[in-house]
């Protein structure tokens, strides 16, 4: 009889997957080799392992001082907030998390815009940045990518626009679906005045934002190993109780379906993009 | 703009601009009438249980109803027929259009046929090319939405979903005729705005327009898909509220109890909303039809200055 029970002990522990301890990794540890790095060894790397070339998260401002040449960089719009439309709460109301946001990241929303030359070529550049509420898409990521293109239409230059999101931000609603279609009919209006869209997918880049302005570059480019699939791999494994490819809506797996035109290294990213500038300027 | 705003800027300027206007005056307070209650939580509820109920109309019975010689088109022309969207030709009146939805299926055969009115790629590229037929001959467009939401697959992220919904919205917004878009059951997320993006979307009384299902948003902020309540009462995704918000044009009334519980006479209301939706925009210019569908999207949003 103790025998049997201790069998049962036992084969309760093996079903249960061990929890795993919940201390999360340092922030510049390297998730796929382990190595460790201090601040400013990451950011002269740009943010990429120097092991084994993993593509650390770049937050807004970071990511235009990588971009654009010294000192050109101008900000447009940077007063818009959000008005929380649907004074929205579940655990916690939206504008407290706004709030909270904005003191963490030092930024108004998830999306910084403006007019900057890259090796001197001009143009406008949106940037997101997934660390302010998962770079989620509301009223004002929305109307800040809409006025970039319109400033960059009424600047004769290209917009170049790097995303990094989860999708459309719950906390506003319908209005967040609505910044859809509203980034779309101004590229519509951006690429009917002639002007280009350059469109880099970071990672993350899913749900909404991957299914409006993200997908409508005149040229698409992606990070190595970003994420870029409408659905998470969680939500999908879930539905359809298929086991995913291991390179699930990975930028490489996008690339051999088809859906950009070039994976480009986070060096790579700012010569590939004065090179479009060029060739995308008027004669 | 929200609603009321609109309608009190419009009251002002009643007596400088004429008829034209006091006409969209009277349309926008009929509808404000709907919204003077606020809907309860238990109210939106239900308009979740009815535009998810078994029995309510889907898009094929709402084409039998409205539509008099329906001649449906299929295939994307590159890889499959999808028939998780419906779409093709028909008369509506004198006038003949073009129609697209999702459809759901009846049984349990039909249902898993079309995947529960979940769209691959596939379907999204049928719609924009029946789109492009409508724009080449001149046909208004009319939608049907009616999803929980594109199809979550591998296949269908490897067939590019995220870029067949953006292309299917900007293929909406470059159209140069009247289209007229209806919300007539489950409007899920990015599924849903592909094919809604119209000079007048249409809402049901009981149809829900969302960014996220009640059940995803609960299991994500509340960390507990049974609270899908509280999550659909936060989010509001009822019709008063999508008017309210200016994401809709108007609600169209539905059969005490919903539409399942009278097909005919629900279909009956939509297609006088939808007759009085395209005799209103028809007289417009082209381009400036779709200058003003371009405007009301670029507006959508509330925002504030810090």
């Amino acid at each position: 009889m103790s025998s049997e029970s201790d069998r049962v002990d036992v084969s309760v522990q093996t079903k249960k997957a061990p929890d795993t301890p919940s201390v999360k990794s340092h922030p510049n540890t390297c998730p796929r080799c382990g190595s460790h790095y201090r601040d400013e060894e990451l950011e002269q790397s740009l943010r990429v392992c120097p092991q084994c070339g993993h593509h650390f998260p770049v937050g807004a401002r970071e990511r235009i001082e990588q971009l654009a040449d010294p000192g050109s960089f101008a900000e447009e719009d940077a007063e818009l907030r959000s008005a929380d439309p649907l004074t929205f709460f579940d655990l916690r109301p939206y504008a407290e998390r706004l709030a909270e946001a904005e003191i963490a990241t030092g930024l108004g929303d998830a999306i910084v815009c403006g007019s900057a030359t890259i090796e001197d070529e001009g143009c406008r550049l949106s940037v997101m940045d997934f660390s302010f509420m998962g770079g989620s898409m509301g009223s004002v990521v929305g109307e800040k990518f809409a006025r970039a293109c319109d400033s960059a239409a009424e600047g004769g230059v290209p917009l170049v626009s790097v995303s990094a999101s989860g999708g459309a931000r719950m906390q506003e609603g319908i209005l967040a679906l609505m910044q859809l279609p509203k980034t779309v009919c101004a590229i519509e209006e951006l690429h009917e005045s002639g002007g280009a869209l350059f469109s880099v997918l970071t990672h993350p880049t899913t749900g909404g934002v991957l299914a409006s302005f993200a997908s409508l570059g005149d040229v698409v480019l992606a990070e190595p190993g970003a994420l870029m699939s409408f659905a998470g791999p969680r939500v999908v494994a879930q539905t359809t109780r298929e086991k995913l490819p291991d390179d699930f809506g990975l930028a490489e797996s996008n690339y051999r379906y088809g859906h950009v035109d070039g994976i480009v290294s986070r060096a790579e990213l700012r010569p590939t993009l004065s090179r479009l500038l060029r060739l995308f300027k008027e004669q | 703009m929200r609603l009321r705003e609109r309608l009190s800027k419009l009251a002002g300027m009643k007596l400088l601009r004429g008829t034209r206007l006091s006409g969209e005056l009277e349309r926008l307070q009929d509808q404000l009438e709907r919204l003077q209650a606020e809907p309860s939580e238990e109210e939106i509820w239900r308009s979740v249980e009815l535009a998810r109920h078994q029995e309510r109309p889907y898009t094929l019975d709402y084409v039998e109803r409205i539509l008099d010689d329906f001649f449906e088109l299929h295939g994307d022309r590159g890889r499959a027929d999808d028939p998780a969207i419906v779409a093709g030709l028909g008369k509506l009146g004198e006038r003949t259009v073009v129609l697209l939805g999702h459809q759901k299926g009846r049984d349990l055969k039909e249902r898993t046929a079309r995947n529960f009115g979940m769209a691959y790629p596939e379907g999204y590229r049928k719609a924009m090319r029946a789109m492009a037929l409508a724009d080449r001959h001149g046909f208004p467009l009319v939608t049907m939405v009616d999803t929980p939401g594109a199809y979550p697959g591998v296949a269908a992220e490897q067939h590019g979903q995220g870029g067949a919904i953006a292309r299917s919205q900007a293929a909406m917004v470059r159209l140069k005729v009247p289209t007229v878009a209806c919300v007539i059951g489950e409007g899920g997320s990015g599924g849903a705005v592909a094919i809604a993006v119209a000079d007048r979307v249409l809402m049901q009384e009981h149809a829900i327009y969302s960014v996220i299902s009640p059940e995803g948003c609960a299991a994500i902020l509340w960390r507990d898909a049974g609270e899908a309540r509280k999550a659909a009462a936060a989010f509001k995704p009822d019709a008063a509220h999508c008017l309210e918000l200016g994401v809709v044009d108007a609600i169209v009334p539905e059969p005490e109890g919903g539409a399942h519980t009278d097909p005919d006479a629900a279909a009956k209301l939509l297609q006088q909303a939808i007759l009085e939706a395209l005799d209103e925009i028809s007289s417009l210019e082209p381009d400036d039809r779709r200058r003003r569908r371009r405007e009301k999207y670029r507006l959508m949003g509330v925002l504030t200055s810090a």
